[in-house]
């Protein structure tokens, strides 16, 4: 099957950057209702605003191997960029994944995230592989953050986005990201 | 509880034609795999002749129930009122004991807000006080439930003690996967009011005894609900032998509809109760200063009530009481007794509940050593093998036993041997794909 790529089994056994570190601006902890994965993710910014640098990404995760490695990719490519950059391989990412197959995804933007594609077949693990991207995003609002000019700020996944054979709890999982960006 | 009726699992030929009338079963599933449906602790297929019976009411009697008085309506009258007698002798009761919720989830929270709605001012006038005491809640009374209950039967309880000032108490679990006996006496005492606990664990696959809970709860006065949407659906079940106030169970895990559930109650106590859901249909006499209620069910069935899918479900039944519930229930015990000898030889799989036979029904829950349960569900999903991860709506549960999620695999009357072996075949994929296993 080719939802299982290597780099994800690799990610997923050996995640970069794991474990939480000081210091940090915000730390946020997320969770998936459907299965109770978790992860609680803390950023370091240098700097203001969306040009701010993403010094560092820590966390700590127990989830599955999706979640893992997206978090373990998520956190190599945001590290040591801007906001703004950090944001935009959110929203390739999660073009991509809701993309039900049809965008293989830009390696330049999401680099290993690529090896992605394959969950946009599976809906129901669709929010596996975001659980830490919303877990960042959220963070980044939470350090002080305006993302609401960015596609990010649409982050929430739309009930059309995700079709679970739970959607309230998908929707749910993503409350606390819409609520804050709207507060 | 030994007395699980004595039959005979389904022979092969008669498993064939039970799979005859789940058309679904006949189908593949990414790309071209046969659908090996083992989730029907989530919900069952449906048989032709549960989908023929609703078919035929929309086709020939459908009106508006207890409405009109044209011949549709009575026909569509007297097809729901005639479904309410096949699902009451289905489980023994009488049938003006059997209400018609949406789901079992509604069937339990009506029973929770009876509760609170009992201590609202009038809501208990002309019951006789005795009665009405058992109903009232407050500071210093105490709920009791378990902790290998579904969220359904946890939360509105929970939300029961919030309204009330009640304190919500619990029995735990064993490491084993059995409820821990040994707190009874302490966790159900004289401070108890209504003791809620499932049959069936929907994960564990225990099946609890209900007589001592019950025992218990009756030497203090306590009222008791039994949730058995995991218990009806694969076990004989009679109401009056269990000993209980208040059964819930779901249509659509027994391999009837989605969009109906059943409360039967004791009719002293439904006829006590104040009503839940209010509007048409539930009333005796609307007045613009205040409003009487029906005698129940109909007490409790506001609105127009979904009779296509009441009809649905007694077809259900009887397709079950003509396979025979004791074979029902020796079938789903072979094919657990195989599924768990089957894990027992792979040591990098962990049963999460009983690991024999005894007192336990045909939901198996486990993990893979150092393999996420979404993982395992994914790659049996690829073989064409459909099971449930996660929690199953049962957090707290998952919680005790030290897990966060589970893959649980659950059966019903259609499943065979061969599709434990298809299950356990692809189940050995798991640890070469993760490589985690030599």
């Amino acid at each position: 099957m080719d939802l299982y790529q290597e780099i994800i089994l690799e990610h997923s056994k050996r995640p970069l950057h794991a474990g939480l570190r000081e210091p940090f601006n915000a730390q946020v902890h997320h969770v998936n209702p459907t299965c109770g994965d978790e992860v609680t993710l803390r950023v370091q910014l240098s700097g203001q605003g969306r040009s701010a640098m993403v010094a560092d990404v820590s966390y700590d995760a127990a989830g599955c191997s999706i979640s893992t490695a997206a978090t373990s990719v998520l956190a190599d490519e945001v590290i040591g960029h801007s906001v703004t950059q950090a944001l935009t391989s959110f929203a390739a990412m999660r073009r991509m994944l809701t993309s039900k197959g049809a965008d293989p995804g830009d390696e330049d933007e999401i680099g290993d995230g690529v090896a992605f594609a394959g969950v946009s077949k599976y809906p129901a693990r669709i929010k596996c592989a975001l659980l830490g991207w919303m877990a960042f995003t959220d963070a980044l609002t939470q350090a002080g953050v305006d993302i609401s000019q960015t596609s990010a700020a649409h982050s929430a996944l739309s009930a059309s986005d995700i079709t679970t054979s739970d959607n309230t709890i998908a929707r749910n999982t993503v409350t606390s990201n819409t609520r804050r960006t709207h507060d | 509880m030994s007395d699980i009726a004595v039959g005979a699992a389904f022979t092969t030929a008669e498993s064939a034609a039970i799979r005859g009338d789940f058309a679904i079963l006949a189908r593949t599933v990414r790309g071209g795999k046969p659908l090996v449906y083992l989730d029907s602790g989530a919900t069952s297929q449906k048989p032709r002749q549960m989908l023929d019976a609703e078919r035929a009411f929309y086709e020939q009697h459908n009106a508006a129930v207890h409405r009109g008085a044209h011949q549709l309506a009575e026909e569509a009258t007297d097809a729901y009122e005639g479904a309410r007698a096949t699902v009451a002798r289905f489980i023994g009761a009488q049938t003006q004991e059997v209400v018609f919720t949406k789901n079992a989830t509604e069937a339990l929270n009506l029973v929770a807000y009876s509760f609170s709605n009992a201590g609202a001012t009038g809501a208990m006038d002309g019951v006789d006080p005795a009665l009405a005491a058992r109903f009232a809640l407050g500071v210093g009374d105490e709920i009791v439930i378990t902790e290998m209950e579904h969220h359904s039967n946890l939360v509105p309880w929970q939300e029961l003690a919030r309204r009330t000032g009640a304190t919500l108490r619990w029995i735990g679990v064993t490491d084993d996967g059995r409820l821990n006996l040994g707190d009874l006496d302490t966790v159900i005492t004289e401070r108890t009011k209504v003791v809620a606990f499932t049959h069936v664990s929907n994960v564990l696959g225990t099946i609890n005894p209900v007589d001592v809970i019950v025992e218990r709860a009756r030497a203090v006065g306590a009222l008791t609900v039994l949730d058995a949407c995991q218990s009806v659906p694969h076990l004989a079940v009679d109401v009056v032998d269990l000993g209980v106030d208040f059964v819930a169970f779901s249509g659509h895990k027994m391999l009837g509809p989605l969009g109906i559930g059943v409360l039967w109650g004791r009719y002293d106590l439904l006829k006590a109760m104040p009503p839940f859901l209010t509007g048409g249909s539930m009333i005796e006499v609307v007045r613009m200063e205040g409003s009487t209620y029906a005698d129940p069910p109909q007490r409790f069935e506001a609105g127009v009530p979904m009779a296509a899918q009441a009809v649905g479900l007694a077809a259900a039944c009887d397709y079950l009481t003509d396979l025979g519930m004791a074979r029902v229930t020796a079938h789903e015990h072979a094919l657990t007794q195989a599924l768990l000898d089957g894990l027992a030889q792979r040591p990098w799989v962990r049963v999460i509940g009983p690991v024999d036979g005894k007192d336990r029904s045909g939901a198996v829950a486990f993990v893979v050593d150092g393999i996420h349960p979404h993982d395992v569900g994914q790659i049996l999903d690829d073989a064409g093998v459909a099971v449930r991860v996660g929690h199953h709506c049962a957090w707290p549960l998952h919680r005790r036993m030290d897990v966060t999620a589970t893959t649980r695999a659950s059966f019903a009357a259609y499943n065979t041997v061969s599709e434990v072996d298809a299950l356990l075949t692809a189940l050995d994929r798991v640890p070469v794909i993760f490589g985690t296993v030599l």
